[in-house]
């Protein structure tokens, strides 16, 4: 064989199979991220958190140092890794239940600190690992385990835009919503965590990037049913958009 | 030896704790501690150490538990509400076999309750308070300078056993004044290094994990056999107490912490009425001192045990004398401290219903 390798495991995976259901984004959103990790050449300063959700496993995946935060604190945890060890990378992996509901003011006071650490935030608009219970993010009308009639604004609120919320805090040095529906978005999400890992490289502030996601499972729709209802119903909901950028390009 | 320095008990606390070589603290305002923080917020940048102030009791918790997956020596200080905010936090910390040191000065309680010295949290701290099978290692100082050496000894026993060690002081304790001796800054290479299972970065070597959980009952009931097979080892080898004029004592009086230290007027005034009374003053809340207590019984007429609580380590005092002798309780709630005088009526009292 002198055939070139074309395509491969990055190394910041390890070999242990993902336990996904099939045709969720989880696992394209950790390729992603162990892309850039390889690119930046990072994985062996990198220590990541895994929260408590569907991707509670995602230490075990990354071929990195890593750990699992109580429920929606993963941020918390980070930090106190990043100010132990203040030259290494650190990112948190966080659904939109932990990271904008049992977590909000983690995420808040985190951002707003300029934590020098990454923050990968999947948006499927429901709590996936307990079963399809309404996220804050969950779309009014959506239809979930515990909002059986569907989400009422009246009486549940509106789904949170974290990035808007986190647009107007100072400590946040990189924030956008990219999503993985078409080939096209997951170039564009590959090139937003790159930016994202860069300016915690540079010690510019905290980075979030919020993948909309999918829950096939739980939506009750087949994988490809999922990536159309996440075009239809979520972008409008949640726009993909560049909200801060204190990094300028990146190679 | 440094010359002896007057010092309030929350500030030499926190300079002992530096001189531990605590390298981090994350906390959070709350009275009646906060010249705990504030002393780190001044200190520990003068001297290269990091000190953040977190958004909550939650957030500090899970910093701590962040910090401690590094293997770097850690503290945060709280009272009551507070410790009751990071108990989710504490059982992960234990659960994941992390060293940190947590300091809790009493308040009376429950709910907001108020801001005096007390000693209802005894249950919280030696009984779980979070969830799941676990201890923490609970050692309760009397004095200040015993509070001094303490912080050492605690960042000790939580490296030694990868375990959370919480001390339990009070108000009182927090807020009075004492010549103290400070040891000398502990060096770096007395620290340990915990190479082998600190997150730091893989490097070059195989990756490291630390979680608190595994979904298969069977490995996580390994993982808490091994932990209570360390618990074991630390009820063997770290019970610590002290005893007071107890060689030919007829009561025995169990008390801890700022309490034991009024138990001694008492006592006095016990002995000067013709009663012989001893303290067993348990200096370690978990483990428990047992075994005195169970070698007292044999040989007084009466264990009673005094708290700031409406009796709450009465329940360990009860099960070492099991029913050998009588084991009545005196305390006061809500952060009423009792005098060396009513505990001594209180004394008299029962000593005369069983002579
Ligand atoms: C303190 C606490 N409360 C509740 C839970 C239960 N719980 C586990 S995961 C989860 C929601 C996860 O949803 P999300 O963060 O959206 O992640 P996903 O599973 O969708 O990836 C909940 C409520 C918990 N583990 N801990
Ligand atoms: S439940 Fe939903 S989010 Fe979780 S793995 Fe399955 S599809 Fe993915």
């Amino acid at each position: 064989m002198n055939g070139k390798v074309a395509f491969k495991r990055p190394d910041s995976l390890t070999a242990k199979e993902f336990t996904y259901c099939p045709g969720c984004l989880h696992g394209v959103a950790h390729r992603l991220v162990a892309e850039v990790l390889d690119e930046l050449k990072l994985t062996g300063q990198t220590i990541m958190v895994a929260p408590v959700g569907c991707s509670v496993f995602a230490y075990e995946f990354f071929d990195v140092d890593g750990t699992v935060a109580p429920h929606g604190r993963a941020t918390a945890v980070a930090t106190g890794i990043k100010r132990s060890l203040p030259d290494r990378v650190v990112f948190t992996y966080q659904g939109d239940g932990d990271l904008a509901a049992i977590g909000t003011a983690e995420t808040i006071h985190t951002a707003n600190r300029g934590e020098k650490i990454t923050t990968i935030f999947i948006n499927n608009a429901i709590y996936g690992m307990t079963g399809g219970q309404m996220a804050p993010t969950s779309l009014v009308g959506m239809k979930t385990t515990t909002s059986p009639y569907g989400r009422n604004a009246d009486s549940e609120g509106y789904p949170i835009h974290v990035c808007e919320l986190l647009q107007n805090l100072n400590g946040v040095a990189y924030l956008e919503r990219v999503s993985l529906l078409t080939p096209k978005d997951i170039i564009a999400a590959k090139k937003g965590i790159k930016k994202a890992f860069t300016a915690q490289a540079r010690g510019l502030g905290y980075s979030l990037i919020e993948i909309v996601s999918t829950c096939p499972t739980n939506w009750g729709l087949s994988p490809v049913e999922s990536l159309e209802w996440a075009k239809q119903k979520m972008l409008p909901e949640f726009p993909l958009k560049v909200f801060i950028d204190k990094v300028g390009d990146v190679k | 030896m440094a010359d002896k320095t007057l010092l309030k008990g929350t500030e030499a606390m926190a300079e002992a704790a530096l001189r531990a070589g605590c390298q981090v603290y994350f906390g959070y305002p709350i009275t009646p501690q906060s010249e705990l923080i504030e002393y780190m917020a001044k200190r520990m940048p003068e001297i290269g150490r990091t000190f953040l102030q977190a958004e909550s009791e939650v957030a500090a918790v899970n910093m701590i538990y962040g910090a401690a997956c590094t293997g770097t020596r850690v503290m945060t200080s709280t009272s009551s509400p507070g410790f009751s905010l990071m108990m989710e936090g504490v059982s992960y910390i234990a659960g994941a076999v992390l060293p940190a040191v947590f300091i809790n000065v009493v308040r009376g309680g429950p709910g907001l309750g108020d801001i005096q010295p007390a000693q209802s949290d005894y249950f919280q701290g030696t009984k779980g308070g979070g969830h799941g099978d676990y201890r923490l290692i609970v050692l309760s100082p009397a004095t200040i300078q015993e509070a001094v050496n303490m912080m050492f000894d605690a960042f000790d026993l939580a490296d030694r056993y990868l375990n959370p060690v919480l001390i339990i002081a009070d108000g009182l304790l927090g807020q009075m004044m004492e010549p103290v001796e400070l040891p000398d800054f502990l060096m770096p290479d007395r620290m340990p290094n915990h190479d082998s299972w600190a997150l730091r970065g893989k490097g070059t070597r195989k990756k490291h994990s630390v979680t608190s959980f595994d979904l298969d009952p069977l490995k996580l009931e390994e993982m808490n056999l091994a932990n209570f097979e360390k618990y074991r080892k630390i009820q063997q080898k770290e019970v610590r107490y002290e005893e007071y004029l107890m060689d030919d004592a007829e009561v025995a009086f169990v008390a801890y912490g700022t309490m034991g230290r009024i138990l001694k007027t008492t006592i006095r005034m016990a002995r000067e009425a013709g009663i012989k009374a001893g303290m067993i003053r348990p200096i370690t809340l978990w483990p428990f001192p047992e075994k005195p207590i169970q070698e007292a019984a044999k040989k007084v007429k009466m264990v009673m045990s005094v708290e700031m609580s409406m009796g709450q380590m009465v329940e360990d005092v009860r099960l070492a004398v099991s029913g050998k002798v009588p084991t009545p309780f005196y305390g006061r709630t809500g952060g009423v401290v009792p005098t060396p005088t009513e505990v001594f009526e209180a004394l008299k009292r029962e000593w005369e219903a069983i002579v």
